[in-house]
């Protein structure tokens, strides 16, 4: 039924040809006291976008991680594009495009420079065309040359775009992309997310915004209790009833 | 169950008082004065004990952390600390009674011969084993750098041991007091020697498996903690996330059914 | 274990690149070594007569207190926007990045000793620079880099990382220390390769063993 394009050669057998971009069964993650993730289920199909809301401490960020690969759950199961992070997380990284709160580069060197550096560690080999492509598309062509210390907070945002983008992903994990975007970069953003969902890429958002949530995504949930309590598709919820839901099940007035 | 554990640990706390108690009577006043280092000689009663307790405790570490990092099971990393903490304070009571005892057969505290040396290395790096524990990010990440830690210690002590003594021919010593080789245990002695050894290793266990039960009582109460917080906070013990649709249904139900 | 030598020499360009542009580790490395000889200079005076015994011991203290320095500065790099979750991010193995953080520190460390022995040489009128002493460093620097990386990975997760990384380090090193201190002296004092010998064997065994207990748990060590 959905015939998957390109990863290429030495990949493993065990992918099956009808699998979810995210399959996370069971995942439990403690930090001490903190139990973040209790028996998280989730499963997100490809070219389907999900926003996850949920509390500050809620584990919308340890999800994200977990699900990245960089941290390891105590318990249960994940598949990337069919790839367990158990035994195949280096097939499963090489299909991840992240981004996190922290811009992931190196500030005292260019934006060029750390995406090369990116481009090495994902072994691309068209590396220089594709960071000059996604940086024209983000609007970042002319700050390249410049260390990413020098860059603002928003450019060196786009610079990260491009850096979870360099590799081709079919996966996105991004947390709360929109904080200190003006309103340019979060449209560029919006219609890039909008190009890789049209592509067949699944994106995993998390975010405080309901509204910008509600706007970018097919899908919609809440974490609550380190799983998923609440999980919908955005067209049966309105915007009006989503504040009272949030609250239903977290307590809080977003 | 929890009678039976209970009854066996003062059983053993018991039986560990019973002998700890002889060993200080056979060291304070039924073995004879060793003739040429006198009164003192006695802290090696307590000394040599406490040595062997210390290098039993830094075997059960490595062990326990090895054995952490092939299975991942918490509670060889339970072992591993209580052991860890147990040979901390029987290794620095050691060198307290060391000490004592040298000053004066030796006319010094301390000397720098390998062992001792080693000893004060190994010393600190199960101090530092303990810091990183203290300071190391909560999970099961802190128990993976700990093991980690461990198995590297124990796999440098013989190093250490070995470039210790190189160094000890290098810089020959150059004063050491009166007659440091005592002549010959007498049986008194041997026996008295032997029942303190099998005392303090019966305290030892005692320590280690109480440090290692309170150890797993508290993993278990973080455990329930947690439960009851997320509890707290999604008191839905269904497995399936509720949908707009099962909310509106919900609602429409009439209250108190 | 599949570490492959491309990326881990893009870890080591990276770092040698980010080197280049800040001179951060290197020059820390020189000044703080620059400055414990001066120190020492006044707690032990070095005259004619102890100089030779006694200088390789300043000598090798200054450069572990300041490798120390060196190797904490090497993972605040990767801390400070994260870019160790971006390397932890790619496909590359964990021990991969680690070893090319080896690579990075043992190539920092051996640069800075280029130029402490011609200084240490000229302060303290010790001559150091012989094959025996150059390759007593090399041997002792790779031990250096090898341990002091895996500890610095480590600490640099916990709280108080500044003194978790001396007080787990230094315990370790001490055969280091200790053999390369002695090796060196023996040199100083007019020895050649069988004086050195013992010492030479110890640095080798300490290489070879924490080499390849780096390789079997540089997977442990960074957050996953």
């Amino acid at each position: 039924m959905i015939k998957e394009s390109s990863p290429g050669a030495g990949q493993p057998k065990t992918q099956t040809a009808d699998f979810a971009v995210v399959r996370a069964t069971g995942v439990h993650k403690a930090y001490g006291d903190a139990g973040v993730l209790t028996g998280l289920n989730l499963e997100v199909p490809r070219g389907e976008t999900i926003t996850i809301f949920g509390p500050n401490g809620a584990g919308k960020t340890t999800l994200l991680r977990v699900l990245g690969s960089l941290t390891r759950p105590d318990r249960g199961e994940i598949a990337i594009n069919g790839f367990s992070l158990k035994e195949q997380a280096a097939f499963a990284r090489s299909t991840i495009g992240v981004v996190m709160h922290s811009s992931l580069l190196y500030g005292d060197l260019t934006a060029r420079e750390n995406l090369r550096f990116y481009g090495k560690l994902f072994g691309l080999g068209d590396a220089e065309d594709r960071i000059e492509t996604l940086a024209r598309r983000l609007n970042v062509a002319h700050r390249l040359d410049d260390k990413v210390r020098d860059l603002s907070h928003g450019l060196e945002k786009r610079v990260s775009f491009v850096r979870a983008l360099l590799h081709r992903p079919r996966l996105l994990l991004l947390d709360e992309p929109e904080s200190g975007l003006d309103q340019n970069t979060l449209g560029i953003f919006e219609e890039l997310l909008a190009e890789f969902r049209a592509g067949g890429g699944a994106t995993v958002l998390v975010t405080h915004s309901l509204e910008l949530g509600l706007a970018l995504s097919d899908r919609i949930a809440i974490l609550g209790g380190g799983r998923i309590v609440f999980d919908d598709r955005s067209e049966n919820v309105t915007i009006e009833e989503l504040p009272e839901i949030y609250r239903r099940f977290t307590g809080e007035v977003s | 169950m929890v009678e039976s554990i209970g009854t066996k640990r003062t059983v053993w706390l018991f039986a560990t008082a019973v002998l700890v108690l002889v060993t200080m009577w056979m060291i304070f006043e039924w073995v004879p004065t060793e003739r040429n280092l006198g009164v003192v000689q006695r802290a090696l009663y307590v000394h040599v004990p406490l040595a062997w307790i210390s290098m039993v405790a830094v075997g059960v570490v490595a062990a326990a952390s090895l054995m952490y990092l092939i299975t991942g099971k918490r509670r060889w990393d339970s072992i591993a600390l209580a052991s860890a903490e147990t040979g901390v304070l029987a290794g620095t009571l050691m060198l307290v009674t060391g000490a004592i005892w040298a000053k004066p057969i030796w006319n010094v505290w301390w000397t720098w011969d390998a062992k001792l040396t080693t000893t004060a290395i190994l010393w600190f790096f199960y101090v530092a084993y303990l810091m990183l524990r203290a300071f190391a990010p909560p999970g099961n990440q802190a128990y993976r750098m700990a093991a980690v830690v461990a198995v590297l210690g124990a796999v440098d002590v013989p190093i250490v041991y070995y470039a210790a003594d190189l160094w000890r021919t290098a810089h020959p010593e150059l004063i050491i007091g009166p007659a440091a080789d005592s002549s010959g245990l007498t049986s008194e002695m041997g026996l008295t020697l032997l029942v303190s050894v099998v005392a303090f290793t019966s305290l030892y266990i005692y320590m280690l498996v109480d440090r290692y039960r309170v150890r797993q009582s508290e993993l278990e109460i973080s455990d329930l903690k947690r439960e009851m917080r997320n509890y707290l906070y999604a008191p839905s013990t269904s497995d399936v996330p509720a949908t707009a649709q099962s909310l509106r249904a919900a609602a429409a139900e009439p209250i108190g059914d | 274990m599949k570490i492959s030598l491309g990326p881990v020499w893009a870890v080591a360009k990276k770092d040698l690149l980010l080197e280049v542009r800040n001179r951060e580790i290197v020059v820390s490395i020189l000044v703080f070594s620059g400055l414990v000889f001066i120190i020492f200079n006044f707690a032990i005076e070095l005259t004619r007569v102890n100089r030779d015994t006694v200088g390789p011991g300043v000598l090798w203290v200054a450069f572990i207190f300041a490798a120390i320095l060196g190797l904490n500065r090497s993972f605040i790099i990767e801390k400070d926007g994260n870019a160790l979750e971006g390397m932890m991010l790619s496909p590359i193995g964990r021990d991969t990045i680690l070893v090319g953080k080896t690579l990075g520190n043992l190539l920092f460390m051996l640069a800075a000793l280029v130029v402490l022995f011609p200084v240490f040489t000229a302060l303290f009128n010790v001559n150091v620079l012989k094959p025996e002493i150059i390759v007593i460093a090399a041997l002792a620097t790779v031990g250096l880099a090898t341990t002091g990386t895996m500890f610095a990975a480590l600490s640099v997760n916990t709280r108080a990382r500044e003194i978790m990384l001396p007080v787990l380090f230094l315990p370790i090193a001490v055969p280091i220390l200790i053999a390369a201190v002695e090796g060196t002296a023996q040199i100083t004092q007019g020895g050649n390769w069988s004086e050195a010998a013992e010492w030479l064997q110890i640095l080798a065994a300490f290489d070879i063993v924490f080499v390849i207990a780096a390789l079997l748990t540089f997977q442990f060590l960074l957050e996953d």
